[in-house]
């Protein structure tokens, strides 16, 4: 997993009435915490997970966060919810 | 009191079909007046809304045929105004390129189409229709306009032993979800019991291969199987359980807990063009009858594996059909005092002969 994307179909939304994120997918819903969707929104299949990781470090000034991204992402795609951009 | 929140809006849009499967889980009064008097596009867009302020985010558009429904793109649309993820539940006849761009651009989201069975001349026995081939165009349609793709079938008797066809054909039709739905006895499906009900040496080997295809794909086809109710000892929460997740609204707008909920006997439904749907799901006597605990009965009451919260008593419509009582505990269950008549059901597959799902007369294949 070099360059993660949503998988095809999935929408990333804040559902006003629950206050939270979720990313809605064929028939399901998968509640996100404020971090998984901070980095959800940025798998774009453009960016890999080091400049994911960067993004998100910078944005808070925090510490280097490219293994809970790594870890994120991982189990996201063995769940199908996140797919490599690459063909 | 405080109510759950319900998470999907089951939308039967029209009871109208062209196929005429036996399984099928609509009333057996389909062909009646008051499902003739559709709502109007407007009710539907408002009752998308209504949902989504009760917490709804999945709405599924089904029927019947909801391609059948000619303001189709509309109500995509307004699902899609409204922050619901639609799901259109198709048997693909209809679905041309031309219809599924339209509703690619109307904002639809995701679509599902049944399959009766991975073999052609099977598929359209079942389906009492020439249907196959009008299907499989359909499915590569959707995913060349990239929408996600859902397979389903409906499992029984005569068709389980193809389940290694069926997995491949989801495969090869890119399909991202194969629904493998082992028929559930309500609606016309009760009518042909004896002809579906599967044998458990059937129901291995379909599981078997299910676990060998999942080890082999991997995550890219997510296969749902689930044991048929008829093969467990412990009851499943049904819908979730009543009034919990889900709400179902029928073609006339009326507003059921599950989409068998009219069987029962003196439940009354409140129906949309009267009433909000915030006030139908928090205050109506049907939401509330078998919600929560307070309604059941022993073994329930003192369930001896404290299983209350979790299968909510199973099934209301399969107690009401197989104990007589919609309150008593689902005789799936191995405390229930009528377990005897789900075992016995097991043992009574006997016929293959179909009665087709029909508005006015038997259509006979």
């Amino acid at each position: 997993m070099t360059h993660p994307r949503l998988v095809t179909g999935a929408r990333l939304q804040y559902d006003e009435v629950r206050e939270e994120h979720v990313l809605l997918v064929p028939e399901g819903v998968v509640r996100l915490n404020p971090t998984a969707a901070a980095v959800l929104e940025l798998c774009d299949g453009e960016r890999s997970v080091d400049e994911i990781a960067g993004a998100l470090s910078a944005r808070y000034e925090g510490p280097d966060l490219r293994d809970d991204v790594q870890g994120l992402v991982d189990g996201l795609s063995q769940r199908g919810l996140v797919v490599d951009a690459a063909p | 009191m405080q109510h759950p929140r319900p998470a999907t809006l089951i939308a039967e849009l029209s009871y109208q079909c062209p196929l005429h499967c036996p399984y099928c889980s609509n009333p057996l009064e389909i062909g009646d007046d008051k499902y003739r008097r559709e709502l109007d596009t407007e009710h539907w867009i408002r009752t998308f809304r209504e949902a989504r302020a009760l917490g709804v985010l999945q709405l599924a558009l089904t029927g019947g045929e909801p391609m059948l429904r000619r303001d189709l793109d509309e109500l995509c649309a307004g699902a899609r105004d409204a922050g619901l993820y639609s799901s259109l539940i198709t048997a693909g006849v209809h679905l041309t390129r031309e219809r599924a761009e339209a509703l690619k651009s109307a904002g639809l989201d995701h679509v599902q189409i049944s399959i009766q069975s991975p073999d052609p001349a099977e598929n359209d026995r079942i389906a009492g229709n020439r249907s196959f081939e009008k299907k499989i165009a359909a499915a590569r349609v959707v995913k060349e306009l990239d929408f996600p793709l859902t397979i389903n079938c409906v499992l029984h008797r005569q068709n389980l032993d193809r389940i290694e066809e069926l997995l491949d054909l989801a495969l090869e039709l890119g399909a991202q979800r194969l629904e493998l739905a082992n028929t559930q006895y309500y609606g016309w499906a009760v009518a042909n019991q004896d002809a579906l009900m599967p044998s458990w040496e059937q129901l291995r080997r379909a599981e078997e291969a299910v676990q060998r295809f999942r080890e082999r794909v991997g995550p890219k086809v997510d296969v749902l199987w689930v044991l048929p109710d008829f093969y467990e000892d412990l009851p499943k929460p049904c819908m979730g359980g009543w009034g919990r997740a889900a709400i179902v609204v029928a073609p006339n707008g009326d507003v059921l807990p599950c989409q068998a909920a009219s069987t029962i006997p003196g439940l009354e439904f409140a129906n949309v063009r009267d009433h909000r749907l915030q006030w139908i799901w928090n205050e109506s006597d049907a939401f509330n009858r078998f919600r929560g605990t307070d309604w059941m009965q022993e073994p329930c009451r003192t369930c001896p594996l404290g299983r209350q919260e979790l299968d909510f008593g199973g099934c209301r419509c399969q107690a009401l059909r197989l104990a007589g009582d919609a309150a008593a505990t689902d005789p799936v269950c191995r405390f229930s005092p009528h377990h005897d008549r789900v075992v016995a059901a097991r043992e009574s597959a006997q016929t293959d002969e179909l009665v087709y799902r029909a508005i006015k007369r038997p259509v006979r294949a």
